[in-house]
């Protein structure tokens, strides 16, 4: 096998060595019964071109060449060529968690800078190293405002993303804490009076994501007010980073619960992803997660620790803020190397792209179909709803190679034909150009059906 | 005495600040193209909600970005530079071929909510990795959705919870070892369940007597590592089994320790419930600093109508499919599908192995920590004398003779070249020096690790101070942890 560093001759002077003479001896604390006398029933040893091509087979059947208008929390933007240089170093790449500090400054260091970037971009003052990903994020921020009020109760915005929802609703199931839904308003965005109704003096926090699953911006500071006055926490999510760029930050939030994913993280299908929670410095003893601190070693030069860890499960164990322990670090790197490379000029300069884009799409659709909730700002995703089921529409798509937006009836049945929209600066304009054809022509042609069926009628 | 370190030497280090000090206005690592629509007014479509500051981000160039990153990678261990002998965290060799597929086109650029149809590569890669997955744990079906092997833990625990609830009594408590992962008793605090403590007996198993008296129908299930984490295979496993089971409780595998087993023995052959696998142990994915992993639960038929949704299956048109229609599912762990990625490494991986190679791993991996446990029985305690598997555990009772502790020689150890073994775990042993070499070290390399932990054993005795103020050749000494928690700094700011 070519990763196994031993010959035979190796293998026989270590059992010497040792003092056994085959090396089944060293399985024989294992119960003969159980012992397997077969060989695993999967397939034989591949040469590594074998496995390159079986990969390459999957890749052809999997969307390889499709442009596509997908968002709904997993965005397509471009990736800098020096992410990939960079975390392919053996020395990031196989490193394990940072606990050792002497001998991992590097990751260390890197982190911190990650921690800070995160907080001047959601206007936070602590950030930690990473979570699974923005729907876990959201989850165990919301348990954090929990063990902070000493209340239990949870408000969710309906316009927060579905599955988001649903993984708060898992973690929420066992440990007593009831989550009560609050609808969007024509804008599409959380419906401030069913908001305000749904809070009680049990009420931990208020959950909502801005941009929101739509796409629009919710009114964060409106909803801080409601929440606070009623002595309930705010827990921001957000799931499309590079809004953060031109949108203003939820600088009124207590927590912020976010995706990085944008940030320079490949789709892959949907993970691994990068969560990350931030929040007051003063609530810092209740998040969840590794932190990375400055300190100094005995010659006074400045290092990086793990710090805090009496949060964590390997000191606190049953009384720890959360069981996580391996996180996302390399996601976070490079989420790291992305916001390094884009930066202060460059992150606003690519949100605004975003926000072309989608400008130009959402009127052009407008033109033919019905856009929804358009008075209200948004970044890059909009709801456009159809006369035709949207899967019928996309199905057309993908005969032009493209994937439309995504249809909204599994999440949102009271929508009808509506599907959710998103531009990049990846998006090309002559892409957008002829989608918009497809759905003009779906309008076209159901219009005119109807019409054959109003003849019909007169006739 | 003079120390001998033949593994490393000393060589000059690069400097580098913080990021934020190497910026200054108007410097740039990006380049946008023309916009091909027409410019927006951000005032007009934003209003009160355009943001018009980024704060202190920083702006540099692209070399000095490649040099920040480079530099730093250059402090850090890593398994590519040598031997990674941390207990219970399986450092090794992460194939590179991994990489290379988990960034093809389709896979690295696949959109979790593209149609099935053009999704049939991703669905084809879960499917395959859970097949092969099923066949080396000897259970009935899996997830691959948790994120890591806690989070496996939760969907695990998640999946009892409901499988006793179905049975009319969700049952109250977790029984868990005293060698057990910081995780497992968090694990169980998150789902809402009680934890009792099980003691281990002088061999470092579980005390059947005491598993026997505290089990009842209160407890829903034993949460056990096996190997456990002394490296030691619990022999009456039958036994904890059909006590568990005799009371209706289930038994729940840590498969922290998988990598002493694959192609040897399977869990699901001697009474596994529930278990866990981490694919960033066991199956090779990187690290990568702290993560991501994967953190797959695997199940006994019982418990497959609880499975996390949607699960993958096979249309009558020979096509696959995600199925959301699982009315006793306990709900979603994650949103999308898990780490993906992680999947594709883990598969190329088995597919590289093949039965033979799996096997040959697990023997190499036992052998390996048998050779290291044989070369420094003596110079280091042996708490347990017990035969054990992957790994070992040693005590500094020896050289607290003379204030020496675990922590002190780990330090030391990275003098010689090493990254530290696992300190002060297990729990169960006062001291513990935790050593799992992993099947990815060569003879030589682990004949200097003996000899490097023999010499330090030797400074111990004549020269103590050198191995309290070790380390002595990195770019920083050992650092005020103390300070750094009491007045925490978590980031910059400018002076």
């Amino acid at each position: 096998m070519r990763y196994l560093p031993k010959s035979p001759a190796d293998r026989e002077a270590m059992l010497k060595a040792i003092g056994l003479r085959s090396v089944d001896d060293l399985f024989a604390p294992i119960p003969a019964e159980y012992r397997l006398t077969r060989d695993l029933n999967i397939p034989r040893q591949m040469a590594e071109s074998e496995i390159v091509d079986f990969f390459r087979q999957r890749s052809r059947e999997n969307g390889d060449g499709y442009t596509s208008f997908l968002g709904a929390g997993a965005y397509f933007h471009y990736r800098p060529v020096i992410i990939d240089s960079l975390i392919s170093r053996g020395e990031f790449l196989t490193a394990y968690t940072p606990y050792q500090a002497e001998i991992s400054q590097g990751t260390l260091q890197s982190i911190f800078e990650f921690q800070t970037m995160i907080c001047e971009l959601t206007g936070m003052e602590v950030a930690n190293a990473s979570m699974y990903d923005g729907s876990t994020a959201a989850a165990e921020g919301v348990m954090m405002a929990v063990r902070l009020t000493g209340r239990r109760s949870v408000v969710v915005a309906r316009s927060l993303h579905p599955e988001y929802r649903e993984v708060l609703a898992t973690y929420a199931t066992h440990q007593g804490m009831p989550l009560s839904v609050a609808g969007f308003g024509d804008d599409g965005r959380v419906n401030l009076k069913e908001l305000e109704q749904s809070i009680t003096p049990e009420t931990a926090c208020v959950l909502v994501q801005s941009p929101n699953f739509f796409g629009s911006i919710e009114d964060v500071a409106a909803i801080a007010e409601i929440a606070h006055k009623h002595g309930a926490m705010l827990v921001v999510s957000i799931a499309e980073a590079v809004s953060l760029g031109i949108v203003e930050p939820a600088r009124e939030a207590d927590i912020i619960a976010m995706e990085a994913q944008s940030f320079g993280v490949p789709l892959g299908f949907g993970g691994p992803y990068c969560g990350v929670i931030a929040t007051r410095e003063k609530y810092v003893r209740q998040m969840p997660g590794r932190l990375v601190g400055q300190t100094v070693d005995k010659q006074g030069r400045r290092g990086f620790v793990l710090t805090l860890a009496t949060r964590e499960q390997h000191i606190r164990r049953e009384k720890a803020t959360s069981n996580i322990c391996t996180n996302q670090a390399l996601v976070a790197l490079m989420v790291n190397i992305f916001m390094t490379v884009y930066g202060k000029v460059g992150l606003k300069e690519l949100a605004k792209q975003n926000l072309a884009k989608t400008a130009y799409a959402a009127a052009q659709f407008a033109k033919h179909g019905k856009v929804l909730f358009t008075g209200t700002p948004r970044f890059n995703e909009f709801v456009v709803q159809t006369s035709e089921d949207p899967y019928a529409i996309n199905s057309r798509l993908l005969g032009h190679k493209m994937v439309g937006g995504l249809p909204l009836k599994r999440f949102y049945p009271e929508l009808g034909n509506a599907a959710l929209w998103c531009c990049t600066e990846l998006t090309a304009r002559s892409a957008i150009d002829t989608a918009v054809g497809l759905v003009a022509e779906s309008e076209r042609s159901v219009r005119s059906s109807k019409e054959e069926d109003v003849e019909e009628v007169a006739r | 005495m003079k120390p001998v370190i033949r593994k490393a030497s000393l060589q000059v280090n690069q400097n580098e600040g913080l990021i934020f000090e190497k910026s200054s206005a108007g410097k740039a690592a990006w380049k946008l193209p023309p916009l091909d629509v027409p410019e927006v007014d951000t005032a007009k479509l934003l209003g009160s909600s355009e943001r018009k500051d980024l704060g202190n981000m920083p702006e540099v160039s692209e070399i000095e970005i490649i040099r920040h990153f480079t530099r730093l990678s250059t402090w850090n261990y890593a398994i590519d530079l040598g031997m990674y002998p941390l207990g219970s965290c399986t450092m090794k060799y992460n194939p590179r071929v991994n990489e290379a597929v988990a960034r093809v086109e389709g896979i690295a650029n696949g959109h979790p909510y593209q149609p099935e149809k053009i999704s049939q590569g991703a669905l084809h890669i879960i499917k395959t990795l859970s097949e092969q997955l099923i066949e080396i744990t000897g259970m009935d079906a899996i997830t691959l959705q948790p994120a890591a092997g806690a989070h496996g833990e939760m969907t695990g625990l998640l999946m009892v919870r409901a499988y006793h609830q179905s049975k009319g009594n969700a049952r109250k408590k977790i029984l868990i070892p005293d060698s057990a992962h910081g995780t497992n008793p968090a694990t169980a605090a998150m789902v809402n369940y009680a934890v009792e403590n099980l003691k281990s007996d002088s061999r470092g198993m579980v005390d059947i007597a005491a598993l026997a008296a505290q089990m009842n129908e209160d407890v829903a299930a034993l949460m056990l590592t096996n190997p456990n984490t002394l490296g030691v295979f619990e022999q009456d496993i039958h036994k904890i089994a059909d006590i568990l089971h005799a009371k209706g409780g289930l038994l729940y595998m840590d498969g922290a320790n998988m990598n002493a087993l694959v192609g040897k023995v399977r869990p699901g052959d001697f009474g596994v419930d529930v278990m866990h696998l981490n694919l960033h142990k066991t199956f090779s994915t990187p690290h990568g600093g702290g993560g991501p992993g994967s953190g797959p639960v695997a199940i006994k038929k019982a418990l497959e109508p609880f499975l996390p949704k949607p699960v993958v299956i096979t249309k009558p048109d020979g096509t696959l499919a995600f199925d959301y229609n699982r009315p006793q599912s306990v709900g979603r762990v994650r949103a999308f599908y898990g780490n993906f990625g992680m999947f594709v490494r883990a598969l190329a991986y088995i597919q590289a192995n093949g039965p033979d190679g799996l096997r040959q791993t697990t023997e190499d991996a036992v052998l390996n920590a048998n050779y290291i446990r044989r070369g420094l029985e003596g110079t280091y305690d042996l708490p347990y004398s017990t035969p054990t598997m992957h790994e070992v555990v040693f005590s500094d009772k020896l050289q607290l003779k003379k204030g020496v502790r675990t922590m002190d020689i780990a330090k030391r150890l990275i003098d010689y070249g090493f990254h530290p073994y696992t300190t002060a775990f297990p729990l169960i042993v006062p001291g513990a020096l935790m050593i799992e070499p992993t099947e990815s070290e060569s003879v030589e390399e682990m004949d200097l690790f003996i000899e490097a932990m023999k010499s330090i054993a030797e400074e111990v005795e004549e020269n103590p101070q050198t191995v309290l103020d070790a380390p002595h050749s990195t770019r920083v000494s050992r650092l005020d942890e103390t300070a750094a928690a009491r007045k925490p700094v978590l980031r910059w700011k400018p002076a």
